[in-house]
């Protein structure tokens, strides 16, 4: 089929580009810009005069629970409202259950996501087998299932020789080792950035040396192997500063953040607030500033979901006893327009860092609206107003302190290989 | 002394919200946390428990106020002390009082908190008296329950433990009545004291004129001066001058987990000895939650000496359990 999508606003900051415009659609790609190409019948035409067009986004960080925990939410529910968040590609994490550490696993989530259909799902492998953290992934092998990365998500590596072994081994098989900077002994099981707010509520606490001085360690090791290494998730200023100074010092690294941590503190958790229980928690006003320093100076090249979907059980309990994690992909984009309004990014920066930017860092052929590329699309009425409510909620984690925030910008449409997997209704 | 300075810019953290607790008319409906209670509200508690406090010389220690209420003690963390002074004092109201035990662990396997409370108010209960290892437990309880059942915390996690702190501001406030002229230290163990947050926050809303707390690095939590106090590393600073001691009991655990090296230096540094004490002022008195380790934080000769009012802390302990139970199921009786 071939599209036209005509008179809206077109922003594509891989290319620079952000003028008012035509894209031209034709056999899943994006075929050309301002002009139809030669020969070109138009099937169908979408008008979207006063809206945006934007490369579909690109999410870093995603569980989609399956396989292992399709009470909380599955491949489908997940993929389906990535689609209507205008999320074209998503990277989900190897700590399912079983752990996605070999073919199987990768072939599993791969088949259940096309079939799905309306999104594409791309994996990062376990970097040690299990991801129990003692012997290494069959890493080889999941590169060529198609893994673009290799991480212990959450789950700890005790011996750095190990570690040692896992980044060189990756880097001898050319994989990026996606890393959280978290040390589990100095995190000592707390649930809570500690702080005042962890102290006024007795809540054990997570210092910020927790991932300060894992990101030291993680750094001497990346220098040593030549690693080429993404930080997930930075919480902290410092940890951000970090960054841009081994950025400096010419080490290939690079980092991102979630959204939600540019816009919650600890003060958020308020009353006992378990929507607001993190992993990496919710830091201070402070380093939400530094995070936010560290977005615009770019030493923070994306910004992801770090969707988290729960069942409603995971959150029902005293705080400490709940899960972490929150329900984000349908927050996204509006944070991000958010950051713009609040003058923390201008606006094509900020698409940049949720297309091109995660889509550099994971190697794909996505996040931007080049010529040839596939005609992955979010479209978006910058002037709506909305407001966040569970009942809108497509994703079947309905866990987002996020609830009765008003956004403004609306997706109306999301185009995957030409096809509208989305519209508004 | 230490004080973070950059932390004075901020804004102190926002209490918690007092309307969980209330009554829409200001009465005590829940009572879950000193913090975000107004002090006429600590002073009625204080004088009711007053009225309380003859009731155990009479004849006959009951008064039928709460008569055919039933009172369940819902205990999912050992507890024989406060278990116990919470089921007398129901029963001085003339209430039922149901005894629950609950293993947590097997909590954790099976039914989940919500299910059991589910149960139990369908069993008409008119309050529960909740201690349970999680900070945030008796909030997440009383968001939870029938508008019709009270619940009043004996305890959650590190975070609370509310009637201890008033029966310990009651005690002082036998012994020294103007608070607004009072130094009291808090010693020992902060970081994991349910007693020493509410302590804390109980004090401060009476208008005491300082409150310290002392202990080594290791067991004092972090940016605990925004909740109103001094903190003191070394004892003999933090006890100059000082009115009251109130000392913390040091759980055997703490040596596993690196914060101490030893309970013999633990005793070095910061147990309360006659000695230590003599810095402090003349008429000082000295307090403990129980149950006392003898030789860890305190030593015999001052838990059991002239200055110590340990024992009327156990004693007032039920006044004000009375006060709290029956100003929370008064309050909703009457409206």
């Amino acid at each position: 089929m071939n599209l036209a999508i005509r008179r809206g606003r077109v922003i594509d900051p891989a290319n620079g580009v952000d003028r008012i415009t035509s894209l031209f659609v034709g056999g899943g790609q994006i075929l050309s810009i301002d002009d139809p190409p030669a020969d070109f019948g138009i099937d169908r035409t979408l008008d979207v005069e006063g809206q945006i067009v934007i490369p579909g986004l690109v999410d870093m960080a995603v569980r989609l629970r399956e396989p292992g925990q399709e009470y909380k939410a599955t491949i489908a529910s997940e993929t389906r409202a990535a689609a209507a968040a205008g999320i074209t590609s998503l990277c989900c994490l190897p700590d399912t259950s079983p752990a996605i550490d070999s073919p199987a696993e990768v072939e599993l989530v791969q088949q259940r996501a096309l079939a799905a259909g309306f999104c594409r799902v791309y994996i990062i492998g376990a970097l040690t087998a299990g991801l129990k953290g003692q012997t290494l992934s069959e890493m080889a092998a999941l590169k060529a299932a198609g893994c673009v990365g290799v991480s212990n998500a959450l789950q700890p590596i005790d011996n750095l020789l190990v570690l040692r072994r896992a980044m060189e081994y990756a880097a001898s098989q050319r994989l990026t080792v996606h890393l959280y900077p978290f040390d589990h002994a100095l995190a000592n099981q707390g649930c809570a950035h500690e702080g005042a707010v962890a102290t006024r509520l007795g809540l054990p606490g997570i210092p910020a040396a927790a991932e300060t001085a894992a990101m030291g360690q993680l750094l001497a090791l990346i220098e040593q192997t030549g690693v080429r290494a993404h930080f997930c998730r930075l919480s902290t200023a410092r940890a951000a500063n970090m960054v841009t100074r081994a950025t400096h010092d010419g080490l290939a690294v690079s980092a991102d953040v979630c959204a939600h941590q540019l816009f919650l503190t600890e003060e958020d958790i308020g009353d006992f607030n378990s929507l607001c229980h993190t992993l990496p928690p919710l830091r201070t006003k402070q380093d939400l500033e530094g995070l936010r320093q560290g977005v615009a100076r770019g030493s923070i090249i994306a910004i992801c979901s770090d969707h988290q979907p729960h069942d409603i059980d995971a959150k029902q309990a005293p705080f400490p006893a709940t899960e972490p994690g929150i329900s984000a992909l349908e927050s996204l984009l509006s944070l991000m327009l958010r950051l713009v309004e609040e003058g923390v990014l201008n606006l094509p920066d900020a698409i940049e860092r949720v297309t091109a930017g995660p889509a550099g860092v994971l190697g794909i052929a996505a996040g931007t609206l080049s010529i040839g590329s596939p005609a992955d699309i979010c479209i978006y009425r910058p002037d709506e107003h909305w407001s966040l409510t569970a009942d809108k909620l497509l994703s079947h984690g309905r866990n987002t302190p996020f609830l009765g925030w008003t956004f403004t910008g609306r997706i109306t449409h999301t185009l995957l290989g030409g096809q509208i997997v989305y519209q508004a209704p | 002394m230490s004080v973070n300075k950059s932390l004075t810019a901020l804004s102190p953290p926002g209490p918690l919200s007092a309307d969980i607790q209330l009554t829409a008319d200001g009465r005590l409906h829940h009572f879950l946390t000193i913090e975000g209670l107004p002090r006429t509200l600590l002073l009625e508690i204080l004088d009711t428990a007053k009225s309380f406090a003859g009731v155990k010389n009479q004849a006959v220690k009951k008064v039928p106020l709460l008569r055919g209420k039933t009172i369940v003690n819902l205990f999912f963390e050992a507890s024989t002390r406060t278990r116990t002074t919470f089921e007398l004092a129901a029963k001085r109201l003339s209430a039922d009082v149901l005894n629950l035990n609950i293993n947590y662990t097997a909590t954790v396997k099976g039914e989940s908190l919500l299910d059991t409370l589910r149960n139990l108010e369908a069993m008409y209960t008119d309050m529960f008296v909740v201690r349970h290892a999680d900070s945030g437990a008796a909030q997440f309880i009383a968001k939870h329950v029938a508008p019709h059942v009270s619940v009043i915390n004996a305890g959650d996690g590190r975070h609370a433990h509310p009637t201890q702190a008033m029966l310990d501001v009651f005690t002082i406030r036998r012994h020294k009545p103007d608070f607004s002229k009072l130094c009291i230290a808090i010693v020992g163990d902060i970081m994991h004291s349910r007693v020493a947050r509410s302590q804390i926050l109980a004090l401060n809303t009476l208008g005491a004129g300082e409150v310290r707390v002392v202990g080594p690095k290791t067991l004092i939590p972090v940016e605990v001066e925004r909740l109103g106090v001094r903190v003191f590393h070394d004892i003999a600073q933090g006890l100059k001058d000082v009115d009251v001691v109130m000392m913390l009991r040091l759980q055997k655990e703490r040596m596993q987990g690196a914060l101490l090296p030893s309970e013999h230096e633990y005793f070095q540094l910061y147990g309360l000895t006659e000695k230590r004490l003599s810095v402090a002022k003349p008429d000082v008195i000295v307090m403990h939650p129980g149950p006392i380790n003898r030789g860890v934080e305190i030593a015999s000769e001052v838990a059991d000496g002239a200055r110590s009012v340990i024992l009327e802390q156990v004693t007032y302990g039920i006044a004000i359990r009375m006060a709290v139970m029956s100003m929370a199921i008064g309050a909703r009786a009457e409206r």
